[in-house]
């Protein structure tokens, strides 16, 4: 039940776009149409998926204050923490290499279309912020944090195809000139927040 | 010291090359931060000095990094100055930056670094390289000043935590509208921020 209610949680409510505006940068520029922004929502669920589960593992073995006990007594009161940006984005990059090259290798059109985006996954704010908000809410065990890996990137996937499929129904629509394009989109980014935060509260 | 050239690199990023509204970089924590103008002031502070520093040293490197490793080395640079800025954020301004939380920390990802040390660093000199660090991070302040100043102002009736709204307005009924201080509505200001800077700079319209 924990773990469902995590996973719904992740999604709905701490929507990384709509709440946290996480990874911001590439939904605003690869939801041009629906399809290409179905890919770079896969890969970036892929590589949350596979990062928060690893990051924790860094985390609670090797980062935290105290974490390296099992490796002998004498290290309890070694506090690697201030490590922690530099070893999350390591891990991060590395994942996001291997995700590049699996793509090359079995999807050729979809790398085409990714161009830079694929390996710019590795900045992308909503991978990072995933370990770190890990980080910070201090989950139970490695289940709890690849849920709620897995959780962020369906939910990041969600948001992107919803504006990619608005943004190729308002090609159609009369807008204000000047509004037109980046800002129209973050608008439309704006009230669909505000729709997602109807969902506020929903506990299972 | 500022030939014409650099006058363009320093000043270009304020307005007609912004950032955040004109290349569409760093909009992740420029958007999150923004609830009030303290966390949103020290947040641009920390940026500059970030992207200002990543900047030089990059491009001192320029000539020796290998092109294929390149993203790791810029990671690794701007990785190690962020750790400087969080501890020193944790020593000097410890309530601000909880307030923060792990938007620090995500500064290493924040999209301008990495167009800027992509777009600029590796291919300039030191000196011009520093000066379009802190013109970019002076872009990006501007932006996320002005969008702090207005949730600020509309959703808590504060400007830096001091009241500017008079006790009179509110026994008149006046009060706070507390949409603005929820996310959405920054993405709805910034789109008005954009709105603006087009109707003045019609070239940019698509």
């Amino acid at each position: 039940m924990e773990y469902l209610n995590l996973f719904v949680k992740s999604i709905f409510i701490d929507n990384m776009v709509f709440a946290y505006f996480l990874g911001m940068c590439s939904y605003l520029a690869v939801s041009k149409n629906v399809k290409t922004a179905f890919g770079l929502g896969l890969a970036v669920t892929f590589v949350l998926t596979v990062t928060l589960p690893v990051n924790y593992l860094l985390e609670t073995k090797i980062l935290r204050a105290g974490a390296l006990t099992w490796l002998s007594e004498d290290f309890a009161n070694v506090d690697l923490s201030f490590l922690s940006f530099i070893m999350f984005i390591a891990v991060i990059a590395a994942m996001v290499q291997i995700v590049e090259m699996v793509v090359e290798k079995f999807t050729p059109a979809l790398y085409a279309s990714l161009g830079i985006f694929l390996p710019l996954i590795a900045v992308n704010c909503a991978i990072l912020g995933g370990s770190l908000f890990m980080q910070q809410r201090d989950f139970g065990n490695i289940g709890l944090a690849s849920i709620y890996g897995f959780g962020s990137g369906i939910g990041w996937l969600l948001a992107i195809i919803g504006i990619a499929a608005i943004r190729e129904k308002i090609s159609y629509s009369d807008i204000p000139k000047p509004l037109k394009g980046l800002g129209i989109t973050f608008i439309i980014t704006g009230l669909m927040g505000i729709a997602f935060m109807s969902f506020l509260g929903i506990k299972l | 010291m500022l030939s014409e050239k650099n006058k363009e690199i320093f000043l270009g990023p304020i307005s007609k090359n912004n950032p955040v509204i004109v290349q569409v970089l760093g909009i992740c924590s420029a958007l999150a931060v923004t609830a009030q103008m303290m966390p949103a002031l020290v947040m641009s502070l920390s940026l500059t000095a970030v992207l200002a520093f990543a900047n030089v040293i990059i491009s001192l490197m320029r000539n020796i990094i290998p092109n294929r490793i390149r993203i790791i080395v810029q990671l690794v640079v701007v990785a190690a100055l962020v750790i400087i800025v969080d501890q020193v954020l944790k020593a000097f301004a410890f309530e601000v930056s909880k307030q923060l939380s792990v938007f620090v920390g995500l500064i290493i990802t924040n999209c301008i670094l990495m167009g800027r040390l992509e777009a600029f660093a590796l291919g300039n000199k030191p000196w011009p390289s520093f000066l379009d660090g802190i013109g970019n991070g002076i872009g990006y302040s501007v932006i996320l000043l002005i969008i702090a100043f207005f949730r600020e102002f509309f959703g808590s009736g504060t400007v830096f935590g001091i009241q500017v709204i008079p006790d009179a307005f509110y026994e008149w009924g006046y009060a706070n509208n507390g949409l603005f201080i929820l996310p959405p509505m920054a993405l709805i200001v910034a789109g008005c921020i954009i709105w603006i800077h087009r109707i003045k700079n019609p070239d940019m319209q698509e």
